[in-house]
């Protein structure tokens, strides 16, 4: 057995017998979500030091932001935050009509508060979901990736896709919601809080959950200020905050909810934030069912309106309109907007500098993820592997939001 | 001639019964986690998806037999055979009936009749910790080193609150010999059976707990650690040397569902009720002594089948339903609170056998 001492690899590798060992946390790991990669120096099971590499999943999106027109690049916003696309698509139609000063119809604007809470529902479950998987409970898992179904069967019957929508247009929406949408909705939000509370009943009290998150991955206020975290880590670490209240766009003035804060900012409080981000979510998907107006979907400027096809094919100067806005693109004006809304990760905006013509000029993207990596290297230091996956859970990081 | 042919007898009942509910198992694992988790499971192979084990050990059969660079062969392969056969041997020594007649002659339902029995038990369970490092340090990796380091010393630190909550019973029954632990166990304490758990609860609880420590199942299965360590100590383990280890989780458990039966629940002593079954049958066929201790022996089998089942049970149930600990919080439970309440429920017990006994 002497070889295994004496082999020649053993001479190159002699790091493995050191009690500082250098290991990799991904890109390829299964707690690492997407392809992050955290180099870590350990000392036994403890991380002394950490150094987090960004970049694998770069897709230059931000440069083909200025490559295509401004409705082509609605299919990229999908490709973002892939748990949250409605969230991405509309964020980004937001940015184009600011620029273009077009207000939706109100119909629309509801259609939309409606299509970003599901969203924030379906991103909030994914990442509480994989956190309690991360930690070995994979019932809670499965449990919620249930509902996350039931979500997407709806956001299917809205627009035709599940993961990547593509829903928003500028100045409107693809398609009107369905006859029957609204006691889907309604059904929805009778029978999620149950799976919620069913959740809460198997991790909120349970000692192993308690002991694994609570005063673990703790990011104080001022850290969370140091990094400019957004959306429910920043609101954990205690800072009331949510552009939804704080800067409202669309319907949220007139709609009742509670911002939920936490105080300690660990792995706990974010837990508990993000479960009642999902309740109030549902408040708010109640209220915009029951006031949810008839009337136009469509803004009536005729720059985007997007004609009805039976129009189309029955009238020869709306078919050249059609023809115009899909081979050429819509026209917008000189100008330069960030636009940015409470997506379900933080604060998700889109700086447009339009120089007139279809294309954007700079195309850029202000994602939350970036932000909470950033802050991930320096909480991580001085934990235990199960802190830094526990950690990396409960901050949801996408990582194809975080290298676009 | 004969004590050979039962000893080989009894030999392949034991590896037939453990090695033949492991696929069993392996179905009941998933089709009860879908049960609580919502979900169907497999469904497609055979009817109930049942044969859907056979399936994956011939998807297992016909994989690459990979060695990773580096590993060292000898204890690369070791690791998984020594992880099957410790658990195995350990069961050598569970009775799995009290007696039967076959040609007249008394034949006891147990492999190897010793005195040191439960000692016997611990030493092999004690073995389970060697293919954990042995698997760990051969396969060259970091992460297998990690997951047998963790894997290790939790094995060794429940090994001591398990080996305490053991001795507890052992100054209960007085023995070491299983046989005599099963026949001490089969009076009834009022309306409830003599059973060690009633007698030594504290006890029988630090030894379930332990078990699912020393089995590496959830909320204890650190050394795996699939969300952490990736696979821990057999991370680079494929095809049927990664089978092996499978099956020596779950041979590991039944091994362990025997022991806690054995020592905590009665063993094979018949369940309530039994009797009046077993008197109907042997009225009913006209059994002399001979038959009737023969269906005796059946039920008895059937008893400890039953109870072991139960704990299996309880192991799936509670794979899915708890949270993982960290290595530290482990440590802390079998150190700090484990150890030291089997220490003074052992101190408790044992005055308490004294004072009883005088």
């Amino acid at each position: 057995m002497s070889s295994f001492f004496n082999d020649k690899d053993s001479q190159q590798s002699n790091d493995f017998y050191n009690p500082n060992v250098l290991i990799n946390l991904g890109p390829s790991h299964p707690a690492m979500h997407g392809t992050l990669r955290v180099m870590c120096r350990i000392n036994g099971e403890t991380i002394e030091d950490a150094a987090c590499e960004i970049g694998y999943l770069h897709r230059a999106i931000e440069k083909l932001g200025e490559d295509k027109t401004y409705h082509q690049w609605m299919v990229y916003t999908d490709r973002l935050n892939y748990c949250s696309a409605l969230n991405n698509n509309i964020a980004y139609a937001m940015a184009v009509e600011n620029i273009m000063n077009i207000t939706p119809t109100e119909r629309c604007q509801y259609i939309r508060v409606i299509c970003m809470e599901l969203s924030r529902i379906i991103d909030h479950i994914i990442c509480v979901a994989i956190n309690a998987l991360d930690l070995g409970a994979m019932t809670v898992f499965w449990l919620l990736y249930h509902w996350r179904e039931e979500a997407y069967t709806m956001i299917e019957s809205m627009c035709g896709m599940r993961l990547t929508t593509t829903y928003a247009r500028i100045g409107g929406m693809s398609y009107d919601l369905p006859d029957n949408f609204s006691e889907r909705l309604w059904k929805f939000c009778e029978e999620f809080p149950k799976a919620l509370d069913e959740v809460e009943g198997l991790l909120t009290s349970n000692r192993i959950w308690i002991d694994r998150t609570k005063g673990v991955g703790v990011i104080t206020k001022e850290d969370a200020l140091k990094f400019s975290l957004t959306g429910p880590t920043l609101r954990a670490s205690g800072i009331d905050h949510d552009l939804r209240r704080d800067r409202p766009y669309y319907m949220y003035p007139d709609l009742d909810f509670d911002v939920v804060v936490g105080s300690n900012g660990d792995v706990y409080d974010r837990y508990l934030v993000r479960l009642e981000e999902m309740k109030q979510s549902v408040r708010i998907l109640q209220q915009c069912n029951k006031r949810i107006p008839n009337g136009p979907l469509w803004v009536d400027d005729k720059r985007v309106h997007i004609p009805d096809k039976l129009e189309v094919y029955t009238k020869m100067e709306v078919l050249i309109h059609h023809f115009k806005i899909f081979m050429e693109g819509i026209d917008v004006p000189k100008g330069e907007a960030f636009t940015c809304v409470e997506g379900p990760n933080g604060e998700l905006g889109f700086y447009i500098v339009s120089r007139g013509g279809p294309k954007a000029w700079r195309m850029r993207v202000k994602s939350p993820s970036f932000m909470l990596f950033q802050g991930f290297e320096a909480s991580i230091k001085g934990g235990k592997i199960p802190d830094a996956v526990a950690h990396l859970g409960s901050v949801n990081i996408i990582a194809g939001e975080l290298d676009r | 001639m004969f004590d050979l042919s039962m000893m080989m007898a009894k030999i392949v009942v034991i590896l037939v019964g453990t090695l033949g509910v492991v696929p069993v198992m392996v179905w009941f694992e998933r089709r009860g986690a879908a049960w609580m988790q919502g979900r169907i499971g497999p469904n497609r192979v055979g009817p109930f998806g049942l044969m859907q084990p056979l399936a994956d050990v011939i998807k297992f059969i016909f994989k690459e037999t990979f060695t990773p660079r580096g590993a060292n062969k000898f204890y690369y392969l070791m690791a998984p055979i020594i992880a099957l056969i410790a658990p195995l041997c350990a069961l050598a020594v569970i009775p799995f009936g009290s007696k039967a007649f076959v040609n007249g002659h008394e034949v006891i339902l147990q492999v190897a009749q010793m005195d040191t029995g439960v000692l016997f038990i611990l030493a092999f369970a004690g073995l389970e910790v060697y293919p954990v490092i042995l698997a760990g340090w051969a396969s060259r990796n970091k992460y297998t080193v990690l997951g047998a380091l963790r894997g290790s010393s939790q094995i060794v630190s429940y090994e001591i609150s398990m080996g305490l909550a053991l001795l507890s019973m052992l100054v209960v029954y007085g023995s070491f010999n299983p046989h005599d632990m099963v026949s001490w166990q089969q009076g009834s304490l009022g309306f409830i059976p003599r059973w060690g758990a009633f007698v030594n609860p504290i006890g029988a609880l630090i030894f379930w707990i332990s078990i699912f420590a020393e089995t590496n199942r959830l909320p204890f299965d650190l050394a795996e650690g699939e969300s952490e360590l990736v696979a821990g100590y057999h991370l680079e383990y494929g095809g049927m040397k990664f089978a092996a280890f499978f099956m020596a989780e779950y041979v590991a458990m039944i091994m362990a569902s025997a022991l806690i039966s054995t020592l905590y629940f009665g063993g094979y002593g018949i369940l309530p009720g039994m009797e009046f079954a077993i008197n109907l049958i042997s009225n009913f066929f006209a059994f002399g002594e001979v038959g009737m201790q023969n269906t005796k022996a059946v039920f008895e089998f059937i008893s400890l089948a039953s109870k072991i089942a139960v704990f299996m049970f309880l192991f799936v149930w509670v794979r899915w339903t708890l949270p993982r600990f960290r290595f530290d919080q482990l440590m802390d439970l079998g150190w700090k609170i484990l150890f030291p309440i089997a220490l003074i429920n052992l101190v408790v017990v044992t005055i308490g056998v004294y004072y009883f006994n005088s």
